[in-house]
């Protein structure tokens, strides 16, 4: 394979484009990006099983047993949030794809090559935010909606079953979605941060799921005063159609959208983190 | 590049700042780090993530494959890529926005005969075109057959910035090698010219300090037969060795360097 000069000699060099790079090309690169990897279908497949797969066996399961339930049961039943019963997987699987999309430019040393070609790193996390938010926005919906529709579908005879235009539903329903669409890029915000996918995962699942637990080892009064600020409480809680069940005699929870203000915090503090410390070390 | 922040100092890429280039690879295309890339994306996107950021059309991703002889392997998941064509790769990256200004990053290492001869051939061919071709390397007889200019840098200090054949030069031409019958009769009259004379193991005497034609004139003038009379050219790894005796940062125990932050960078106009 010897290069002669006439063969190369032949090509044409590509004109320089006036103006200046900016965030159209770079979100077409991320989009790019996301699209090319095999990673990023195997956690769609992961995140449709998880979300409607998980929503369906909930559902299907409560409409069979209902006749064996207790009083309780079917006077606490939520049908919105048995649909939803899938949130939980989702949240981690989203979060694997938040961390994903930020780690592996990390992991592989492509970074150096996307800063190469866009030296404005605040510019280069502002489009990877925008175009896995939106894309993960629209999954998410499509995801939460069709868990509910099929869901209710399955409820349906058997069981009480909930419609879109009840109070609350549609708020869990496109809630749910938004709640997922939040963690992912709050796990992106981590992965900038940490920069190594195993241990952006640790802590994101830690934050996720840990964080929970280790609060049961505080006293009651304590855990009160803080249970409603844990990301996945929060979701719960937003997916739910009747949050005062869930909550311990009232007064403890946060509002679903005060709740989702919380979490958008913790996203944005995560990212401007992220964003800080990606200008100030080096690549 | 911008990547890194430098304790001090800057660099200024045709008049400007890597960060306030307009269209970086349009100016600067560089082959840092080979193994960079994704395994699981393909060469062709590898190449088309880093284009639509620059404004670089499709068309121009091809050409740049077809360039580097990847074309036919071009939609294969890079990471099942030989360390040769995953080098054609990062070159392809850096040829992309057709720069004027080119870096590669040990550009040869481990790649067999056929590709070193063809990465050699390609930075020539990039020089020949005005393009300014920066090569580092710690190979320096591959540097010896590319560059017409050569940067030498030793713990982080400047230790040359000359042309190779400037330095080559400079190390060569003092030591002469001699091969006579009659040696024990030049002997005298070298060591009487004022230089150094030290006998090989195959016969042959080596003579340092007085050049070719004055050996030449001394053996004529006392009619003694000359064999062989070579002045010795110093390679480019001599003259690099004779610069960085001071600067290297290990050495061992005979005083051999071992290995050495001590770098040469070429630079082809």
């Amino acid at each position: 394979m010897t290069v002669g000069a006439q063969t190369l000699a032949t090509l044409p060099p590509p004109a320089v484009p006036a103006g200046h790079y900016g965030a159209f090309g770079q979100m077409r690169s991320e989009w790019t990006k996301m699209r090319s990897v095999r990673s990023t279908i195997w956690t769609l497949i992961v995140t449709v099983l998880a979300v409607v797969g998980i929503g369906i066996v909930a559902t299907a399961v409560t409409a069979a047993q209902w006749r064996q339930g207790g009083i309780v049961d079917h006077v606490t039943f939520d049908p919105t949030a048995r649909s939803l019963a899938g949130l939980f997987l989702g949240q981690i699987v989203i979060g694997v794809l938040g961390v994903l999309v930020m780690s592996a430019e990390y992991g592989t040393g492509t970074i150096r090559a996307t800063l190469s070609a866009i030296p404005n790193r605040p510019l280069v996390l502002a489009c990877k935010v925008a175009v896995f938010g939106v894309a993960t926005l629209i999954a998410s919906e499509i995801l939460t909606f069709a868990a509910f529709f099929i869901g209710q579908q399955l409820l349906k005879g058997t069981t009480p079953y909930a419609t879109i235009g009840q109070p609350g539903v549609l708020r869990a329903v496109a809630g749910a979605g938004l709640v997922l669409t939040v963690l992912g890029l709050l796990a992106l915000g981590i992965a900038t941060i940490i920069r190594h996918t195993a241990g952006a995962l640790a802590t994101y699942v830690g934050v996720l799921l840990v964080l929970p637990l280790i609060l049961q080892a505080f006293p009651v009064s304590f855990q009160h005063a803080t249970i409603r600020y844990m990301p996945l409480v929060i979701g719960e809680n937003m997916a739910a159609t009747r949050p005062d069940i869930h909550d311990f005699g009232g007064g403890v929870l946060l509002s679903p959208w005060v709740g989702f203000g919380v979490l958008c915090a913790y996203a944005f503090v995560a990212l401007v983190v992220g964003g800080v410390v990606m200008v100030r070390r080096d690549a | 590049m911008g990547l890194d922040a430098p304790n001090a100092g800057t660099v200024m890429i045709n008049g400007r700042r890597y960060g306030d280039l307009p269209w970086p690879l349009h100016e600067v295309g560089a082959l840092l780090e080979s193994k960079a890339i994704h395994p699981g994306r393909s060469a062709y996107n590898h190449l088309w993530v880093l284009a639509q950021t620059n404004h670089i059309a499709k068309k121009r991703v091809d050409e740049v494959l077809d360039l580097v002889g990847l074309s036919e392997v071009a939609r294969r998941r890079a990471g099942k890529f030989s360390l040769g064509m995953t080098q054609r790769l990062g070159i392809a990256a850096a040829l992309l926005g057709d720069p004027g200004v080119l870096l590669f990053d040990e550009p040869v290492n481990g790649l067999d005969p056929e590709g070193i001869l063809w990465v050699r051939n390609l930075l020539r061919w990039l020089a020949s075109q005005g393009r300014t071709v920066f090569v580092s390397s710690h190979l320096m007889s591959e540097m010896a057959l590319t560059a017409d200019h050569v940067v030498v840098i030793g713990r982080g200090r400047l230790i040359a910035d000359r042309p190779v054949a400037d330095l080559v030069t400079q190390s060569s031409g003092r030591v002469v090698k001699v091969r006579t019958p009659d040696a024990e009769r030049l002997h005298p009259l070298l060591q009487g010219a004022g230089a150094t004379v030290s006998t090989g193991t195959d016969g042959s005497i080596t003579v340092e300090g007085i050049g070719a034609e004055r050996i030449g004139d001394l053996a004529a003038e006392h009619g003694l037969r000359l064999h062989e009379l070579t002045p010795m050219t110093a390679s480019l790894e001599e003259a690099f060795m004779d610069l960085t005796r001071d600067s290297v940062e290990f050495r061992g125990a005979a005083g051999e360097p071992l290995a050495s932050d001590t770098q040469a960078m070429e630079a082809a106009r």
